[in-house]
């Protein structure tokens, strides 16, 4: 299973995904600059977090006009894994691979510590391996990360199990206080109807470590990497 | 030649925390009679088409495609000879 990273103009957490596969994991992973235009032989894509194109206008509105996003979008509509990290949300978002928009935080600072994630569907290819009732300590970093869809697209994704994970306590109790950033429902991530688009605000290459201080986000690694191996 | 002055917004449904802190800091300052603040965007885009209904279908294209995001803002724009 071959791992691609793509890599904007003002990426930063690639060399982290990069590192996270390649010497924890040990799977082939290979970067993927922006002007690509195929993204033939790579299994599961990873849009990494950073500020692409400085965040101007949007956060991601820039870098979805990227030449790489033909192939995403092409990708992802034949069912290939597409996972987009913090930036890498923001940019599927606005390409419209995944419903609703990232604003501001309504605290309106930048907010960069650890959260725990409670997962609303186990049954993706990205939570294959989460354990019912076990939250994951994963930390996010972003000043964008404010999750807002319409009441009436928020009720069929419910329906249709695309809410994935959700900010809660370490227990697992989803409480304002546990919202570092003013999500709609504590949403911190969700997936396409198809369930093979995934894009969550937390950062799961951060917590790969025990150095780091967590090594729950291997956990939707591992998972893509077993839903692969199943498949 | 046209220029386009470009106002993005977020929508009415949609909460506006800058523009909440920024109304705390006007009443902190004693403007208490300020019961609303919303920030938005301003962009002044030139065309250079010599029609003024191809200028604002090419506004109004160039809006919904990038300048705003239609899931959270309203857009509106006025056109002026440039």
């Amino acid at each position: 299973m071959k791992f691609g990273v793509v890599v904007f103009p003002g990426s930063n957490c690639d060399l982290d995904a990069y590192h996270v596969i390649r010497d924890v994991l040990k799977k082939p992973v290979e970067y993927l600059w922006h002007q690509e235009t195929s993204v033939r032989g790579f299994d599961c894509l990873i849009l990494p977090g950073g500020f692409s194109y400085g965040d101007y206008l949007r956060c991601g509105a820039i870098a979805r006009f990227s030449p790489v996003m033909n192939a995403v979008v092409e990708m992802a509509s034949r069912g290939g894994l597409v996972l987009g990290i913090c930036n890498g949300f923001q940019i599927l978002l606005e390409a419209g691979l995944l419903p609703g928009a990232l604003y501001r935080n309504t605290s309106l600072q930048f907010r960069c510590r650890f959260t725990h994630l409670v997962t609303d569907n186990g049954a993706t290819p990205f939570t294959g391996l989460c354990e019912p009732g076990r939250t994951l300590k994963i930390p996010i970093a972003h000043g964008e990360g404010n999750y807002y869809v319409d009441p009436e697209t928020l009720s069929v994704m419910r329906q249709r199990g695309q809410i994935v994970f959700r900010y809660a306590t370490p227990d697992g109790q989803i409480t304002p206080e546990a919202n570092p950033n003013g999500s709609l429902d504590n949403i911190a991530g969700v997936c396409n109807e198809g369930k093979n688009v995934l894009g969550l605000m937390p950062h799961p290459e951060r917590a790969g470590e025990a150095a780091l201080g967590s090594t729950d986000g291997l956990v939707i690694f591992k998972s893509i990497i077993r839903h692969w191996e199943d498949s | 030649m046209w220029k386009a002055a470009i106002k993005v917004m977020l929508k009415k449904s949609v909460l506006d925390p800058q523009g909440q802190a920024v109304q705390k800091a006007l009443h902190a300052l004693g403007y208490q009679n300020v019961p609303d603040v919303r920030i938005g965007k301003y962009l002044e885009v030139t065309v250079d088409l010599a029609d003024r209904e191809g200028a604002a279908a090419q506004v109004r294209e160039m809006c919904e495609r990038l300048l705003a995001n239609m899931v959270i803002e309203d857009y509106t724009f006025e056109l002026t000879e440039a």
